[in-house]
């Protein structure tokens, strides 16, 4: 096991030293010149050369690239133009709270999904198979965004039942005390059930509108992969053994039909970290999304860079996560290392 | 010596709804096993040998349905029992093995868990002895080192291996009747015959019942005491092993025999049946299903199939028996 995630850490490098090199390529290949940017639009062409030489633009590209990755190493990941802040300080404020917000979402998809899918492969033909197949189609037909916005539409516009669009919290209330930046987590550690009301009252809309999005998906390929399992020759095994239909859906059915789920949780989860983008937009969620959007905007190469970084890890971390799972659920694949 | 019937089906039809419309899988099926009796049932791919095992077990595919008969087994008739009376007696008293042991157990559950899990259902073993009653098991079926095997997960395991698992899992509840559906399938030859030996060897200690479907008559008659020939979902001879070697009555199990390798048979001679199994999605089937492949079709096939009494044990249906 631990054998299997040395191997899956060491095929992990070389993804994180490309993704170094294509961040510095794309952010100074995009168009748009940061020091023209930021001397502003009444510049004359010897405050815009300053500011490049301040920035370091004017040397050579390898030159620009060596002085990046020293600063990767020293963990600087340099500073934002815009706002002068470090990228790094930054991240960390702001990762929480899409971290937050894409764990929840995720969490509510698979507490729907996942039970639905099972639902529909063990019922299949009746209405909850059709239930499933309703709720499938309308998660991959509608954008995330969209969704995002005919909620806030609804439910804020019209119905009133959720709060403004504004961020985390109600303005009126200050955050919880950092302790895992995870404000439904750290309200309740601090006991403060009014900061954790108003958190779960913000976080609702976004969340589920990414949910929405990845549920289908994960629906769909739980009741697929249930179908065939219940299918197999070992279920009938299992029948045939007298097994009571519990263990043999859950026990038996089940466990084997987890295993393509994960590998989809997986999927889902990188594209809700690109969804997050959207969502934040829509709800003013502070989170590296919103961040990564802005900076694009102003052609602020640090941040761009920052998250893209930011994302490879995760997704590196991610994908070590599901194997580690799946090895930990299917005993052939421990064999394989 | 009077023979007890463990399980008698009677008049056994079944039926698939498929797209294509209702096929009519089995009609009529009806034969007996006895107590300590193996009887094979044999027949090409597609003769029923399997959906008649899987329509006593209960376990036929949603599309399949029972549409007549009996099978009477324990004083209660099977086919009308509840789904969960019949999980009750599966695995405990009436169990089934299957082809492509790999396959047949669970891929990603230790096999040890596998043979509790039968025990612990039945309650032939509490949640903490089962463990080591499932070791007991794997002694039984001769497996070296059970300690360590019950460990292993199947993909871990040979063929060989995994079919005693599935013995062991089939008769780890002591079960009165044992359905051993080509259990040797896809094994090497030394490897059949061993598991063909500890299969017979077992169902003997306990008097069990045993009903061997296979395609291979040459190890249905080395086996078995009495032989079922079916074809496209009708019984057409039931005769002991003997008997139908020496004198096959039906035409269909005559050319079964001619196609069966064995001592006095060289290669060249080995015949195979022309024609195949009639369509059975057809409203207007003969009677007779091996009619439009048969050499000795007359007028009189055209009637309603006779059940022929030809010798002891022996029965026919045929109107032109050989």
């Amino acid at each position: 096991m631990l054998n299997l995630l040395l191997s899956r850490l060491a095929t992990a490098i070389p993804s994180i030293v490309g993704v170094v090199v294509v961040t510095f390529m794309l952010t100074r290949l995009l168009p748009g010149d940061p020091a023209a940017y930021f001397a502003g639009l009444a510049a004359s062409p010897q405050a815009i050369a300053e500011i490049r030489t301040k920035l370091g633009l004017d040397k050579s590209l390898p030159e620009q690239f060596v002085a990046y990755v020293g600063d990767l190493v020293q963990g600087n990941l340099g500073n934002s133009l815009s706002t002068g802040q470090p990228v790094v300080t930054e991240i960390a404020t702001r990762l929480p709270a899409s971290a937050e917000l894409t764990l929840f979402a995720l969490i509510v998809a698979v507490a729907i999904a996942i039970p639905l899918g099972v639902l529909a492969a063990v019922k299949q033909g009746t209405w909850v198979d059709h239930l499933c197949r309703i709720v499938t189609t309308a998660g991959v037909s509608l954008p995330v965004f969209f969704t995002g916005l005919l909620l806030a539409y609804v439910f804020y516009y019209l119905l009133q039942w959720a709060p403004a669009p504004t961020g985390r919290l109600d303005i009126f209330l200050s955050p919880p005390p950092d302790i895992t930046g995870f404000y439904l987590i750290d309200s309740m550690l601090s006991g403060n059930l009014e900061t954790f009301w108003s958190a779960l009252r913000q976080l609702a809309l976004p969340a589920i509108s990414m949910a929405i999005f990845s549920l289908a998906p994960l629906a769909r390929m739980t009741r697929g992969s249930m179908l065939a399992v219940l299918g197999s020759d070992f279920i009938r095994t299992a029948r045939a053994s007298g097994l009571s239909p519990r263990t043999v859906v859950f026990t038996y059915a089940f466990r084997n039909a987890v295993l393509p789920v994960i590998t989809t949780l997986g999927m889902v989860f990188s594209f809700l970290l690109g969804a997050n983008v959207l969502v934040e937009t829509v709800f003013a969620w502070p989170g590296i999304g919103l961040y990564a959007v802005n900076a694009l905007i102003t052609s602020d190469y640090a941040p761009v860079q920052g998250f893209v970084l930011t994302m490879a890890v995760l997704y590196v971390t991610l994908n070590l996560t599901i194997d580690f799972v799946y090895g930990l659920v299917d005993p052939r694949v421990r064999l394989e290392s | 010596m009077t023979a007890i019937p463990a399980l008698a089906v009677e008049d056994l039809s079944v039926e698939f709804r498929t797209r294509s419309g209702v096929v009519k899988v089995l009609e009529h099926v009806g034969f007996s096993v006895d107590k300590g009796e193996t009887v094979a049932l044999v027949g090409e791919s597609g003769s029923g040998k399997s959906v008649t095992a899987f329509a006593v077990m209960g376990i036929l595919d949603a599309a399949g349905k029972v549409t007549s008969g009996r099978a009477m087994f324990g004083g209660s008739d099977l086919l009308a029992l509840s789904e969960r009376d019949l999980a009750e007696q599966r695995g405990r008293e009436l169990s089934m093995i299957f082809q492509n042991p790999r396959t047949a157990l669970n891929p990603i559950r230790r096999v040890g868990r596998q043979i509790a899990d039968v025990l612990v259902r039945h309650g032939g073993a509490t949640r903490n002895d089962a463990p080591r009653a499932a070791i007991e098991m794997l002694k039984k079926v001769r497996i070296p080192d059970p300690e360590r095997r019950a460990e292993a997960y199947p993909f871990e395991l040979s063929g060989g291996m995994c079919q005693r698992i599935m013995i062991a899992i089939a008769l780890a509840c002591r079960p009165a009747l044992l359905i051993a559906d080509e259990p040797t399938t896809g094994l090497d030859v030394t490897t059949q015959a061993v598991i063909m030996d500890l299969i017979g060897e077992l169902a003997g200690e306990s008097g069990m019942a045993t009903i061997f479907i296979t395609h291979d008559l040459a190890l249905a008659a080395e086996y078995c005491d009495r032989i079922v020939v079916m074809h496209a979902g009708h019984i057409v001879e039931a005769a002991p092993g003997r008997a139908l070697f020496d004198h096959a009555r039906h035409p269909y199990s005559a050319k079964l025999l001619a196609a069966t390798p064995g001592e006095t048979v060289s290669l060249d001679a080995l015949a195979s049946i022309p024609g195949g199994l009639p369509d059975l999605r057809r409203p207007d089937l003969p009677p007779c299903r091996y009619s439009g492949r048969c050499e000795r079709r007359s007028e009189a096939c055209d009637q309603p199939l006779p059940q022929r009494t030809v010798g002891e044990h022996h029965v026919v249906a045929c109107w032109n028996p050989l």
